[in-house]
């Protein structure tokens, strides 16, 4: 063994100290957050209120799960999630699976889709295309435009070329087609893989905010992510988020954090999941062949 | 950027469009879903960047207004404001882009001299927990944190500092924003890092400890010249990224007060279309940005090829 310096061994303990302090920098905000959320009143307004809850109560909780705009935008967030991630992953696996094969017209067909990350219409003609699509006011406008990613498709088909070629050749001279392979071999043996890009799309829907903002012109058709955006960063409460007469008696920012927090759960309930796979993810997504 | 391996395709190699048709039809039916979308949603609005050489009006529609050729991309520079978007775009992006590639990199370098399986195990937790939040959820916290009663206040209040309105000062306004976008991204930045260095041979450290290199030697020259070809893909490839200085994040954030700062292209963009109905205007500008954004990548990605190998697919 060899042997450990004094410096060595200062450095050991300043290094992990400095990097334990940047990890609690990236948790403390929610702390903070949670903290207020669950003050009360006249703790929270005064700026008393650090990383433990002064006053302690839910009355912010319960007041805002009472809120039947609130909870029915979580029941949309929920369905948009669900339904976007299902047929977003339809379509890149199928695709993916497709581009993980040798066959005419691949390269082209594969820099058509490749262009798609590089340049877009933007803000407004894809406004206008949605709009005459009749995609204003629709539930569709949360799924359909943005289930083709050409990022998730590359990281898809990289899982699906990683499967030894031995297996599909196999059950294709013993006459099974293209759809049984994809269907009988590559996805069950891609499970963490799908798993990994469903837990992205799944995370990127729930946080998506903009569509709901730009295409309902009614805040009852919000998703969570749009509803939180009108109240808590353009301040708007009135038609959102209380009646007038609870406004008065609760403290605008405990509802706040506690609105906010609650965007945020669950978020924090996949993540120990998403964090398992997500490592591998975006190393297979770097890696190529 | 062809798989060429050849030996791993089933016996009969078509020949002809007839053959490959009858053995790989499924494959191009696999294929529809995705070709549909992308034609429709991504490059159907292509064909509708043409308004940005008309005069545009919504009740004539894109193929009744009227054409100006390059009028409106002439007025981009006139426009103080938008000239202002633009450099404000130009200083905001690029500071995130030196410091999301400085700061991983440094982070991962000392996160690997921890020893302690847990205690690592336990920052990379915390650390990259961040990059999953929203930035509604993030511009919630920080209005808070940064608010006149917010936590910073109320630390600065014990020094005798009267409270700031810190969102509200336009010459914080960058600062803030390239500071909570690293705080966000810092973590998640560290993962490729993290993977190319326990990818290298551990028997050059073993070797390099024989012959008497200390720590900080084996670092210099065995980890960062192992790491090195990652860094150069990062960074060549956040080279396309110099006009994007976060929309999500600067709308959620920004208010008039910091429109001099803070006002970005694409949050002009948005609210001279769609608040003040310069839809043509707009478009301009964004396919400005677009097109010298597509530009950027593509050079980007031709140099991260020719000094690390990396290929998009």
């Amino acid at each position: 063994m060899r042997r450990t310096s004094l410096s060595r061994k200062i450095f050991v303990v300043c290094n992990t100290a400095f990097l334990i302090f940047m990890a609690l920098i990236c948790v403390l905000p929610l702390l903070n957050l949670l903290a207020i959320s669950l003050s009360g009143k006249a703790a929270a307004n005064s700026g008393m209120v650090t990383f433990w809850p002064i006053d302690f109560t839910t009355m912010a909780y319960q007041k805002t799960l009472h809120n039947s705009n609130f909870i029915r935008s979580i029941f949309i967030s929920f369905a948009r999630t669900a339904l976007g991630t299902l047929f977003s992953m339809f379509v890149i696996t199928t695709a993916g699976y497709a581009l993980s094969k040798d066959f005419r017209g691949r390269t082209p067909l594969m820099w058509f889709f490749v262009f798609t990350m590089l340049f877009g219409g933007g803000l407004i003609p894809t406004y206008i295309l949605n709009t005459s699509l009749g995609l204003k006011n629709n539930f569709l406008v949360y799924i359909l435009p943005g289930a083709f990613s050409c990022y998730n498709l590359i990281l898809i088909m990289n899982f699906f070329k990683s499967i030894p070629k031995a297996l599909e050749e196999a059950a294709l001279i013993d006459g099974a087609n293209f759809f049984t392979v994809l269907w009988k071999i590559f996805l069950p043996l891609s499970k963490a893989g799908l798993a990994t890009v469903a837990l992205f799309i799944m995370v990127g829907n729930w946080n998506e905010w903009f569509t709901g903002i730009l295409y309902m012109s009614d805040t009852k058709n919000y998703p969570l992510a749009s509803f939180l955006q009108v109240i808590v960063v353009q301040g708007n409460q009135q038609d959102l988020a209380l009646d007038p007469t609870s406004a008065a008696a609760m403290s605008e920012r405990t509802i706040k954090a506690a609105q906010v927090f609650i965007g945020a759960l669950p978020i924090l309930l996949v993540y120990p999941f998403l964090q398992k796979y997500f490592v591998t993810g975006i190393v297979m997504g770097a890696v190529k062949e | 950027m062809k798989n060429t391996k050849k030996k791993g395709k089933p016996h009969i190699v078509p020949k002809t469009w007839k053959q490959e048709i009858r053995h790989s039809w499924p494959l191009y039916v696999l294929l529809l879903p995705s070709l549909i979308l992308a034609v429709i949603f991504c490059y159907i609005p292509m064909g509708g960047l043409i308004m940005a050489f008309q005069n545009y009006k919504p009740w004539l529609g894109i193929f009744g207004s009227e054409f100006v050729g390059w009028e409106n991309f002439k007025q981009i520079f006139a426009f103080r404001e938008s000239y202002q978007a633009i450099i404000n775009t130009l200083i905001i992006a690029t500071a995130k882009i030196i410091l999301g590639l400085i700061v991983p990199i440094i982070m991962a370098l000392l996160l690997n001299e921890v020893k302690h399986v847990g205690i690592k195990k336990s920052i990379q937790t915390l650390v990259y927990l961040p990059h999953f939040l929203s930035w509604v959820t993030v511009a919630g916290m920080l209005r808070d944190i940064l608010g006149l009663d917010g936590i910073i206040n109320s630390f600065l209040s014990n020094f005798g500092v009267e409270p700031i309105f810190f969102l509200g000062e336009a010459g914080m306004f960058r600062q803030i924003a390239v500071l909570s976008d690293l705080w966000k991204g810092f973590g998640f930045g560290m993962i490729v890092y993290l993977a190319a260095i326990s990818n290298i041979d551990q028997s050059l450290y073993e070797a390099a400890e024989m012959d008497g290199a200390n720590r900080w030697q084996q670092t210099i020259y065995i980890t960062l010249p192992s790491i090195l070809p990652m860094v150069i893909v990062m960074a060549t490839l956040s080279l396309g990224n110099v006009l994007n200085a976060g929309f999500d994040q600067i709308y959620n954030l920004y208010s008039p007060l910091t429109y001099s700062t803070g006002d970005i292209i694409d949050t002009y963009v948005y609210r001279q279309t769609l608040v003040n109905g310069q839809y043509s205007f707009g478009t301009a500008v964004g396919l400005f940005k677009s097109g010298i954004g597509l530009l950027l990548t593509v050079v980007s990605y031709r140099l991260a090829y020719k000094f690390a190998g990396y290929r998009i697919f």
